[in-house]
């Protein structure tokens, strides 16, 4: 499902049940993880298991995987192992210029993109040039955790000090038109939680949040999904574009407003994801 | 053919009709009362399953049965579980020669599957087993209820005492019509007042310590699933009810007890609320999550045939819309039974084949492991009866080519639910069409079988001998299928 | 590839399966355990027989206890314990 990235799901690289289940739990990406879920003795097996999983099992959902760091002996082995098989992105972690541009050049002859990894005070002040540091880069992913760590601070469920970071990294990735996915939410139990921190990122203009826990799929989904009235509004303004063209109109109002060209690019694009995601077919489940 | 069996109650059936008025009905120990009662060769001696894999009184009734040296003795026991392993030992010196039961797990299984009882076991129903008892088709020779609490006369309850077990819908029918009741007991009080089985049925009463552990009764899953698999079968079956037809005021339901089951009941409980919809009654064996419904007031009523945990067993006392219901009023097809009044279930499997056909007594390799309770029963009464089941797991496919043993059959299976999609059954048309105007990840049996097989591979076939160790009874008493002693 | 040292790879989780390795033998041979030997036993001694017969491992120990492991995973963890036993690092 490509360019809608309302959720993505964080999979154990090590843990065989959840590799091969990892599709069923409806998030647009999964991100098999050979970093930080994986044990230092266990990165070969980790690498070996997903390579022989996505040669062997179909996904329908976009799939990446996180390599281990730049500056860590994994970090070649991961690259050159999994640039064989047949996956979309790879999330590099801790990303900077240098190791961008390095991982591009591995790159070289395969379709395999870069997501960044944004999770250190360094990566924040420089994320513009990080995404501009290759053509292959399409997106970023804010890391709150590590980030945190960084800055000596604390983590808190209200999120108050990531707050420059998410607005710095959200305006570069559209100012460069790539993608930007949120920090996970990281109490699992606390539902009413994600929501919050979910709807707070999508008003500051991430297109998607990340995830560590199945079970926050669904509720992530739906905050970024159009509502009915979003989509009912959106058909309504391409209803009248339609007409205005018709009758050979080059502005035309709608509701006494002018409608005028971002506003019919937005609702372009709330069409189309709707219907990608099925929720122009029928019942809003 | 078997979905008709609910409109044929054409059966004669015997009516309760003992009256012992007596005042004498208290004995001092269990081994003066059984030398008093004068155990024969042949008997069928029937007990219920309420405190489940924490009764004590089989094991204790039976062991001082066998110290008369009797022979050829038949259990008619509504459930076996894994406590009553001792019984093994019985089967094994011809002491018992027949299981009659709905339900059978653990050792004693693992004995009948190896084909050491010399008779076959006979498995029921729950309804079956209240129409074996009325047809005359099995006749007890003698009853033991174990009481959490009884009366002088012998008026008894479950809801009270230290081994409070909640609704005895299961004793009911055995003090009705057994030749002998015999009440055991660890409450005996003088005068009870909240009375399930009336005194008048009773013949005697025994005193002993303990009847039971009540922490068996809260044996295996009753907390709802954490596996994320088990919670996306459940949102979805809850997708499954909402778009069906039937999710409208009044409405009602049953779940059983496994984790994906009651995180159903969860999920509905959301939607409930969300649509403002509620429902007339849920039913059977009740939960902690049912409970909080009624409280809730997102249900009238509960119709309550078996607690399942502790928190049913308060509410089942506190909360006079929880009402306890004999199994006949719950699943007899010659009573106006409540699963013919019942919407939804939410039923679980061990296998199902192409046809819709359920396997809930054997295991994926053919040992005895369960048996239908009330799943054929409820499954044939209800408007909408939903499968729940991982597509696979630990490489254990559910979906066969054909079940080792048919259970439930597939005519009265509407819809199954697993994680990479829902199959409904052909005959239901009409849900076919409703569903197909949602989201809902509609495939065939077929193709989620193709998915599965994919994933898992093909399983090598169960070999078994021709010896069958067991029947399975349809509700109606017809025989549905065998169970063969394994090779 | 010659085995120079015994190795293992993989868990004893569900899905999962746990294999060691054990170099020496006059021919391989397999030692399996899984929860599921009755329906699946024969396909899993094939897919261990012929991932080594691919890497031309001989003269080798398998035992392997298996939780319910799909083929791939079997394949997967077979390999690894194939390149843990061969790197002499």
């Amino acid at each position: 499902m490509a360019n809608i990235r309302r959720s993505m799901l964080f999979i154990p690289g090590n843990n065989s049940g959840m590799l091969i289940s990892s599709d069923v739990f409806d998030a647009d990406s999964i991100i098999f993880d050979l970093e930080d879920s994986v044990a230092l003795d266990e990165k070969d097996s980790a690498r070996i298991l997903v390579k022989e999983v996505l040669k062997t099992i179909h996904f329908k959902s976009e799939i990446i995987v996180r390599v281990n760091p730049f500056d860590t002996p994994y970090y070649a082995l991961d690259v050159e192992e999994i640039k064989q098989s047949n996956i979309d992105l790879i999330l590099l972690p801790k990303a900077t210029v240098e190791s961008v541009i390095d991982l591009s050049k591995r790159l070289e002859g395969t379709e395999i993109g870069i997501m960044v990894l944004i999770e250190t005070a360094m990566g924040v002040e420089q994320v513009y040039n990080i995404l501009d540091a290759s053509n292959r880069c399409y997106g970023l992913m804010l890391g709150g955790e590590d980030l945190c760590v960084d800055l000596n601070c604390k983590r808190t469920k209200l999120g108050q000090e990531l707050f420059y970071a998410r607005g710095r990294v959200v305006n570069a990735a559209h100012a460069l038109n790539k993608f930007v996915i949120d920090t996970p939410f990281t109490d699992i139990y606390d539902e009413s939680g994600l929501e919050k921190d979910t709807l707070f990122a999508k008003s500051l203009g991430f297109d998607g949040k990340a995830s560590i826990n199945p079970r926050q799929i669904v509720s992530i989904n739906q905050v970024f999904n159009p509502t009915i009235d979003e989509i009912n509004h959106a058909k309504r303004i391409i209803e009248a574009k339609d007409r205005a063209l018709k009758e050979g109109k080059g502005v035309f109002s709608l509701d006494g407003k002018m409608v005028d060209l971002p506003i019919i690019k937005r609702a372009e694009k709330i069409i189309e994801m709707a219907s990608k995601i099925g929720l122009i077919k029928g019942v809003l489940l | 053919m078997y979905k008709e069996v609910r409109k044929e109650k054409n059966e004669e059936v015997l009516k309760p009709s003992k009256n012992n008025q007596s005042k004498e009905k208290y004995r001092r120990n269990l081994q003066g009362l059984l030398d008093e009662l004068e155990i024969k060769d042949g008997m069928t001696l029937s007990f219920h399953h309420h405190l489940r894999n924490g009764d004590y009184v089989l094991n204790m009734v039976m062991e001082e049965i066998v110290k008369r040296g009797v022979k050829d003795i038949t259990i008619f026991a509504s459930s076996i579980f894994p406590c009553h392993s001792p019984l093994v030992d019985y089967i094994e010196k011809g002491i018992v020669t027949q299981i009659i039961a709905a339900f059978i797990s653990g050792p004693v299984a693992e004995a009948i599957s190896q084909g050491k009882m010399k008779k076959v076991a006979i498995m029921h129903t729950h309804g079956g087993r209240v129409r074996l008892v009325e047809s005359g088709d099995v006749s007890i020779d003698i009853a033991f209820i174990a009481a959490p609490t009884c009366d002088e006369i012998g008026n008894l309850t479950g809801n009270d005492g230290i081994s409070a077990c909640g609704s005895m819908g299961y004793a009911v029918t055995d003090a009705h019509f057994a030749k002998t009741t015999v009440v055991i007991t660890d409450n005996l009080i003088d005068k009870l007042d909240d009375i399930e089985v009336e005194g008048k049925y009773i013949d005697y009463i025994v005193k002993v310590d303990s009847i039971g552990d009540c922490k068996g009764i809260v044996s295996g899953t009753t907390q709802i699933t954490k596996n994320p698999i088990g919670l996306k079968i459940a949102r979805l079956t809850t997708d499954v009810i909402h778009h069906s037809g039937y999710f409208k005021n009044g409405f009602s339901f049953q779940t059983g007890a496994g984790g994906t089951s009651l995180a159903v009941s969860y999920y509905l409980k959301q939607l409930m609320i969300k649509e403002n919809i509620k429902g007339s009654f849920a039913s059977g064996g009740i939960t902690g999550y049912i409970v909080d419904m009624l409280e809730a007031r997102l249900f009238d009523k509960l119709y309550d045939v078996q607690c399942f945990d502790l928190e049913a067993i308060r509410s089942i006392r506190e909360n006079e819309n929880h009402i306890p219901i004999s199994a006949s009023k719950y699943a007899n097809i010659n009573d106006d039974c409540i699963v013919n009044d019942l919407d939804f279930v939410i039923l679980g499997a061990t296998e199902i084949d192409l046809n819709f056909n359920v396997n809930v007594t054997t295991s994926s390799t053919g040992e005895i492991m369960g048996g239908s309770g009330g799943h054929s029963d409820t499954a044939n009464g209800a408007k909408v009866a939903i499968i729940v089941s991982q597509l696979f797991n630990s490489r254990i496919p559910v979906i066969k080519d054909k079940v080792i043993c048919k259970t439930t059959p597939g005519e009265t299976i509407d819809v199954l639910v697993t994680e990479r999609g829902i199959a409904v059954n052909p005959r239901r048309k009409d849900l076919i069409e409703r569903f197909k105007k949602t989201n809902l990840p509609l495939k065939t049996i077929e193709e989620l079988k193709a998915i599965s097989d994919s994933l898992v591979g093909i399983p090598n076939q169960i070999h078994f001998t021709d010896k069958v160790v067991g029947v399975v009874e349809y509700r109606d008493g017809s025989v549905i299928d065998f169970l063969y002693q394994k090779q | 590839m010659e085995l120079l040292k015994p190795s293992k790879a993989g868990t004893y989780e569900s899905n999962d399966i746990y294999i060691m390795l054990f170099p020496g033998y006059e021919e391989n041979t397999i030692e399996l355990e899984s929860i599921v030997y009755e329906t699946f036993g024969s396909q899993i001694k094939k897919v261990i027989l012929d991932t080594l017969k691919e890497f031309g491992v001989e003269h080798t120990l398998v035992k392997a206890i298996d939780k319910g492991a799909l083929d791939v995973t079997i394949r997967a963890r077979l390999i690894t314990a194939i390149k843990r036993g061969v790197n002499n690092g």
